[in-house]
């Protein structure tokens, strides 16, 4: 096993020698993750998971992370629950899993009953601007994640019918992807042969 | 159960298997849910309750459990947590396997390639859905503005500009 200060030593990272976490440091790594990952949470994983306890390397940080993304629910919580699962079965992948949202729950409910019990004006006006300013972070993200497809009119027109269905005509959700998902495939396909 | 929780548990398991892309992309379905059809809240309440969800640390999904927590109390917040991240986690642990086996399969790549339109379609009409209900107030409508610009053009941590918005918006200027 290679000493956890020299991982950049290595000179072929996808064999690197990893260290198997127990079930308590499964915990305790993604309680802490979850306590501090303000904003974005993964470039964080990838320091505590990689860099700093070396449960993972490299290629397989990105190899787990490419089948999260492919699976429904959010990335960094399927992340946690692949890791887990993947050292001490459905054990390793609870105890993950609840690790990562056990504190951003307490202090999201700390939140809404400072939001519910003090609703005086200046905190309906400081909670105004927040929710302001949550909206404007959510249109740079869509624009961020627009930016790979900028000069692909099939992708843009598909991104435009799914905005449309679900944001001007308001329909469910299930049916739009049923109808969209495999239109979106087929087109991606033709387009990449 | 009461079923104002079998309601809650029936919405968040199905979104919770729809969330291809992540969090965001269901945002529009969650609202339509929880605003039109059941009416346990208005737009602007659901903006509010994203945007504290974005205060907070941890994972972009923590709206869900406020949304429990508003609707049905700690029983919601059991019921929403554990129906939004039990499917998507069973899931995520039974494609372990076959992850390993299709892992070089060029089918794979061009799948995700299919959902990319779909995630910034979706991740767009979140951002609507949330600004039109939030934005109402021209400062306001200046906050939203002036951080998306920064957030997409600048390399700022997100809580500095959560905390900016709420700054300006606790002078109160430009609201009624």
């Amino acid at each position: 096993m290679l000493a956890p200060t020299l991982p950049a030593a290595s000179p072929s990272p996808s064999t690197e020698a990893t260290v198997t976490p127990t079930v308590m440091d499964l915990f305790l790594g993604f309680l802490g993750l979850g306590m501090i990952g303000f904003g974005g949470v993964l470039p964080l994983a990838h320091r505590l998971v990689v860099e700093k306890k070396h449960w993972l390397n490299e290629a397989e940080f990105t190899d787990l992370l490419g089948l999260c993304q492919f699976l429904p629910g959010g990335n960094i919580l399927n992340l946690a629950v692949a890791i887990g699962m993947k050292f001490h079965g459905p054990r390793g992948a609870m105890a993950s899993l609840f690790a990562i949202i056990a504190a951003p729950s307490a202090v999201v409910i700390a939140l809404g009953s400072i939001y519910t019990r003090f609703n005086g004006p200046h905190l309906q006006h400081m909670f105004a601007g927040l929710a302001a300013a949550a909206a404007g972070l959510l249109i740079s993200t869509a624009l961020k994640i627009a930016v790979p497809i900028r000069r692909k009119p099939i992708a843009i027109l598909i991104a435009c019918l799914f905005f449309v269905a679900i944001a001007v005509l308001r329909l469910p959700l299930l049916p739009t992807m049923a109808v969209l998902i495999p239109l979106s495939m087929a087109v991606t396909w033709r387009a990449a042969r | 159960m009461t079923p104002v929780l079998v309601s809650l548990a029936i919405i968040f398991t199905q979104l919770s298997l729809l969330a291809f892309g992540g969090g965001n992309t269901i945002l529009p379905e969650m609202q339509r849910q929880v605003v039109e059809v059941h009416q346990w809240m208005s737009a602007q309440e659901f903006s509010a309750m994203f945007a504290l969800a974005q205060a907070a640390p941890g994972p972009n999904m923590m709206v869900v459990t406020l949304v429990g927590w508003h609707v049905a109390g700690w029983p919601g917040v059991l019921v929403t947590t554990l129906a939004k991240f039990g499917p998507s986690s069973i899931v995520t642990g039974l494609a372990l396997h076959a992850w390993e086996r299709f892992k070089d399969k060029p089918w794979r790549v061009k799948v995700q390639a299919g959902l990319i339109p779909m995630t910034v379609g979706l991740v767009a009409a979140s951002a609507a859905l949330i600004t039109l209900a939030t934005a109402h107030e021209w400062m306001l409508a200046v906050i939203t503005a002036v951080v998306a610009i920064a957030g997409f053009r600048l390399r700022i941590h997100p809580l500095w500009l959560l905390a900016a918005g709420a700054l300006v918006g606790l002078t109160g200027i430009g609201q009624g």
